[in-house]
């Protein structure tokens, strides 16, 4: 069964063309990768399921319910988490705090909501940082906290932007681990957005292959990577000589 | 944790006990350190806790004073009644003015600018009133300086020291309250990114909605009780931009979205406004503006060093939290 299903959905900015007519799906319980280059239309794809820009065309299903179109704080009500790229911190308040806003979507009181908060930073070992403004962490602190955040709002499909980025490599495999063991542990469904094919290539099940705003190619990881297309469209196209 | 309610216990009984020992004109300025440290704390409300900046709030002064004063004016009710009306109007002006901006993306400094701009033209149209006066003003009858007559709300002025320390009180408690439940989490996370706040389920549109709708209705009491104190009220005064300036002063002062911020701004600027006075009068120096010029300086001085505030500079001193 899919957990969300993207039909033909299209999405221009002054003419020019981000999304055309891309489909996937993403069953439920699977971490799934969104690849390509630079422009393809991953993040306008992304922010389209978020809520916070609506499709010109096309349908988005999450679990039968159609969200296209809904703001993003309905979106997330209705079950699905995000992370932003540029990541943003509430600077101000102090990590648990911001980890209790995410959590009080479905927590009714403010102390349930800090024992859920707590619980969530532990699993991405924040809790010892839990009392510090969330502008003295560091960048991988702050992409924790940006999960740790989405994670509180007990998404079922959580989706990360570009989550690995600027991670060293042990920092990346760390966040690799942490994500395995919510899928494998709640059966949370994944989807993310990568640039490091490192991650991708270690956590997704399924890829689809974005460039020029179109799907390419999906498959398993092997089966991406072995693809002509896709290899044209990252390494360029094959002249013989 | 405990030491700030020990200080806070003290400081209550401090302000209680005041007026056994101080004549009519300190009494008079504690009274307006009051009304300042009130109404920044609904200022606060909007700017300190939800990041909305409004600098209109003598709209809501106004509109407040001009409902309750022109109910007993016209018609001998006093403000308890009076009241009700000043809030229900604050507030529908408020929501219109939040509709128009939150409805229609305007935010920042050009939500602030539509503050002001329904600040003046509402200025504009009570000049145009008849009924309240129009420019010549409202002139309340004169309370019975001897008598406390709680029902009309006239009576000498140790009754509006003390109704004005109860309500800083009761907004102190309630802020102290509201910053720790959803709604104070909700617009911290809105005032700190309104588009992740979105994204983590916030109705961001509500939430601001209702941090003005708070705010205005709190501001509303401050000008009933201007209505009731000052007696008289005249357009071109109450809906000032002057106004809404001195209102936020204290809070930024202060120390913008803390609890104690606008309660320590009011009293600094109070005391040092009525200080530089006298120091010139003693010092025997009469140039013209020369008061303002000093008042201004000591505020540079206090945006550039303590540009959190003074607050959370004091707070540190007296190690206790916010």
């Amino acid at each position: 069964m899919s957990a969300l299903q993207v039909k033909n959905i299209s999405k221009s900015f002054r003419g020019l063309r981000a999304v055309s007519d891309a489909s996937f799906e993403v069953p439920a319980g699977s971490i799934n990768g969104l690849i390509g280059p630079n422009g393809a239309g991953k993040t306008t794809i992304f922010n389209m399921i978020a809520g916070v820009y609506a499709p010109d065309g096309g349908e988005i299903v999450f679990e039968g319910r159609r969200i296209d179109g809904l703001r993003p704080d309905q979106v997330c009500a209705a079950g699905i988490g995000r992370t932003f790229q540029l990541v943003k911190p509430f600077a101000g308040l102090t990590v648990l705090d911001n980890v209790i806003v995410g959590a009080l979507q479905r927590e009714r009181t403010v102390a349930g909501a800090r024992g859920h908060a707590g619980s969530i930073l532990r699993k991405l070992g924040l809790d010892a940082k839990a009392q510090l403004p969330a502008s003295s962490l560091t960048l991988p602190d702050r992409k924790r906290l940006e999960v740790a955040r989405a994670l509180a709002t007990r998404p079922r499909l959580l989706l990360l932007d570009e989550v690995m980025a600027g991670l060293r490599p042990t920092e990346c495999d760390q966040m690799v681990e942490v994500f395995r063991d919510i899928n494998r542990a709640e059966g949370l469904t994944i989807l993310l957005i990568e640039h490091v094919m490192r991650a991708v290539m270690a956590l997704a099940q399924h890829i689809g292959v974005l460039h020029h705003g179109e799907v390419i190619a999906r498959g398993t990881p092997e089966q991406v990577v072995r693809d002509p297309a896709v290899l044209e469209c990252y390494l360029g196209e094959e002249t013989k000589v | 944790m405990r030491k700030e309610f020990v200080y806070l216990a003290i400081l209550a009984v401090l302000m209680v006990a005041l007026p056994a020992f101080v004549g009519p004109y300190a009494l008079s300025v504690a009274t307006l350190i009051l009304y300042f440290a009130y109404t920044g704390q609904a200022w606060n409300v909007m700017m300190g806790f939800a990041g909305q900046l409004s600098l209109g709030h003598s709209l809501y002064v106004g509109v407040g004073a001009y409902a309750a004063g022109a109910i007993f004016f016209h018609y001998g009710i006093g403000p308890w009644a009076g009241l009700w009306v000043a809030m229900l109007l604050c507030v529908a002006l408020g929501l219109v003015i939040g509709f128009l901006a939150f409805r229609f993306g305007i935010s920042g400094v050009y939500f602030a600018l539509l503050t002001i701009a329904f600040a003046e033209f509402t200025r504009i149209g009570f000049d145009h009133l008849d009924w309240l006066g129009g420019p010549g003003g409202m002139f309340l009858k004169v309370a019975q300086r001897d008598t406390w007559d709680v029902l009309n709300f006239r009576g000498p002025p140790l009754m509006y020291y003390y109704s004005m320390l109860l309500l800083t009180a009761l907004a102190f408690v309630g802020c102290y309250f509201l910053l720790r439940s959803r709604a104070g989490y909700y617009w911290q996370a809105i005032r700190e990114n309104e588009e992740a706040a979105q994204a983590l389920g916030i109705n961001t549109f509500r939430w601001k909605m209702a941090a003005v709708a708070l705010s205005a209705a709190m501001t509303s009491i401050s000008g009933v009780f201007f209505a009731f104190y000052y007696n008289n009220l005249f357009p071109h005064e109450i809906f000032s931009m002057n106004r809404s300036i001195e209102l936020i002063l204290g809070p930024v002062i202060g120390g913008i979205g803390t609890l104690f911020g606008p309660i320590f701004g009011a009293a600094v600027l109070t005391l040092l406004s009525d200080g530089i006075t006298e120091a010139l009068a003693a010092l025997g120096w009469e140039i013209p503006g020369i008061k303002q010029v000093f008042y201004g300086l000591v505020l540079l001085a206090v945006v550039m060093f303590l540009p959190h505030g003074i607050w959370p500079f004091v707070a540190k001193i007296l190690r206790i939290t916010r």
